[in-house]
């Protein structure tokens, strides 16, 4: 700077205010693009992205909107979304599984096609793919669990048996009858969405959710006595004694009692 | 304003080369601009896959991959490493446009450059004023903030709004309202700032600019000596600012146009009736006759 007093030369005070000017539109300009930026990373709930895609904001970083994926998917499933027209941000790949459901290639062709890895090339199982998890949204409407035998999500699930699974209780109803309820089981779902597809109520009754909105995730510190139990053969605490239960009758441990049953929790060594 | 300077630019080279000769460039960049489109668009229209995707990434013949490299930068500074394909496309695209000029893919590339070239046209037909002019520095200052909201954002900022990536893609893979941003830009460059969208504002261009500071192939004002001041180049220019070095030659200045600014358009080869310019290699700073431009200087 120059010493007080002394103007500083014409030249320097063009740069610099040249340089201010820039800056602060920059700035403004920027915060534009980034308010722009932020907004368009709400992926809608019905928006699935491709197998293997990495979670959302990371996507955002690594897809650059080529589609190749989209031209590699023999079955039409997925697309780009376009301008003002679909949710998700513009250009990136996506699918909806009501109306074009991902048919789980056994090569995974889109993943192979993904450039830049924003679709991992490290899934090289499709069973391996978590492009949401299917939830029966609606039991009230949902056939089976009317205690009708549709078991149409059940049927065309390509993990059947293992990802949803028909789970037999009593029709109170009918007093007579099966209620076949479809139960998702998450650690097996793919989130492919044949299920939802096939549902065939008008509204789909089960439907594939992202994996953000259809789990919950238990807390890190959270054991399970039973399965600690079993494991170490041992009460997890020791010293633990069993106590009889105070209420005699039917659901309780109360065997003299007419509907009681067997106890759940069997302490080594404890004789009741 | 006299009738000479409302006069079409261009009109004494038609009429000494006639039309054809003084719309060569012109006539094989459209082509150029058309040929690039079709190559990705007759995969969806007519099931020839011979290029796969769009001017952001895509694959030629099934093994070529080509990838833009201002997006690829924007996904590193944004904390995601590519996997290679998308490196070795990237690096590919820079070898080439670092050696026939970076701002070749604007003129001869670019699905928006007919889009401003004809907001210019029109511009000029109406005779509007030049309007808002910012800095030709503008757009490295963008390119710079478009990085900086790459990394604070952790996302590909720019193609949220880039035009030219949008409308390529919206013709490849379906439009929406990809219309009302290039109908944007159209207006941007009608009424707010004359050639403002690709010469002031775009940070692709200014990216690529960067990557063709060095590049070989370049257009030199050879025949300089022969320039009787028709100024037929300076209104066809996009980049005008890149002339008057190398036309002028004041101390025996390169007739070289070396400012990375340059699109190699050949414009300027086009309109000039006596043939000043030519495209050569950056190497060559052969000129014709120069003495008489001293002379004519003097």
């Amino acid at each position: 700077m120059p010493a007080s007093g002394q103007p500083i030369s014409p030249q320097r005070r063009r740069f610099l205010t040249e340089t201010a000017r820039m800056a602060g539109g920059c700035v403004v300009a920027g915060s534009a693009l980034a308010y722009l930026v932020n907004d368009a990373r709400g992926l809608p709930a019905e928006a699935l992205r491709p197998p293997g895609a990495l979670p959302e904001a990371d996507f955002l970083a690594a897809c650059i909107r080529c589609g190749l994926c989209v031209r590699d998917c023999p079955y039409d499933t997925l697309s780009l979304a376009e301008l003002g027209v679909d949710g998700p941000a513009t250009g990136t790949p996506f699918f909806t599984a009501r109306q074009v459901p991902c048919e789980m290639c056994e090569d995974v062709p889109c993943v192979a096609a993904c450039p830049t890895g924003a679709l991992d090339p490290s899934l090289t199982n499709i069973d391996d793919a978590r492009m949401g998890t299917a939830v029966l949204v609606d039991q009230e409407n949902c056939l089976n669990l009317l205690g009708l035998r549709c078991d149409v999500c059940y049927r065309v699930c390509p993990v059947i048996d293992e990802a949803i699974t028909l789970e037999l209780s009593h029709n109170v109803r009918s007093g007579h009858h099966a209620i076949f309820a479809p139960v998702v089981h998450a650690d097996h779902c793919t989130g492919c969405g044949m299920c939802e597809k096939s549902c065939v109520l008008p509204e789909a009754a089960i439907k594939v959710l992202p994996v953000r909105l259809a789990r919950g995730r238990s807390a890190d510190h959270y054991r399970k006595g039973w399965e600690e139990k079993d494991a170490r053969g041992a009460p997890v605490v020791e010293g633990i004694i069993d106590l009889p239960d105070r209420l005699p009758g039917p659901g309780t441990d109360n065997l003299t009692a007419p509907g009681g049953f067997e106890p759940a929790l069997k302490l080594p060594g404890v004789k009741p | 304003m006299s009738a000479t300077t409302k006069r079409l630019a261009g009109h004494e080279a038609i009429r000494v080369k006639g039309w054809l000769a003084a719309h060569k460039w012109l006539i094989l960049r459209r082509l150029s601009q058309v040929m690039f489109l079709l190559v990705f668009l007759v995969g969806p229209w007519f099931g020839i896959w011979w290029v796969t995707g769009t001017l952001a990434g895509s694959r030629t013949f099934g093994v070529l991959p080509l990838t833009d490299p201002l997006v690829l930068l924007q996904s590193l500074v944004a904390g995601h490493l590519p996997e290679l394909t998308a490196i070795v496309g990237a690096l590919i695209v820079m070898a080439v446009y670092a050696v026939i000029g970076g701002r070749v893919f604007c003129s001869w590339v670019c699905p928006i450059n007919p889009v401003t070239d004809g907001a210019h046209w029109l511009h000029d037909r109406l005779g509007f004023s030049k309007g808002w002019q910012p800095k030709r520095s503008t757009r490295l200052w963008i390119l710079g903030a478009v990085l900086a909201v790459s990394a604070v954002t952790g996302t590909i900022a720019w193609e949220v709004v880039n035009p030219v990536t949008i409308l390529h893609r919206g013709l490849v893979y379906g439009m929406g309202f990809a219309w009302a941003l290039v109908g944007a830009v159209f207006l941007f460059d009608l009424v707010v700032a004359r050639r403002g969208w690709c010469g002031h504002v775009c940070p692709v261009g200014a990216f690529y600019g960067l990557i063709g500071t060095k590049s070989l192939l370049r257009v030199s004002a050879v025949n300089r000596s022969a320039c009787n001041d028709c100024m037929d180049c300076f209104a066809v220019c996009p980049e005008s600012q890149v002339i008057p070095a190398a036309l002028r030659g004041r101390d025996g200045a390169s007739p070289l146009i070396l400012s990375s600014d340059c699109t190699n358009c050949g414009r300027c080869i086009d309109v000039c009736a006596v043939d000043v310019f030519a495209f050569t290699h950056r190497c060559d700073t052969y000129v014709k006759n120069d003495e008489q431009l001293a002379d004519k200087a003097a």
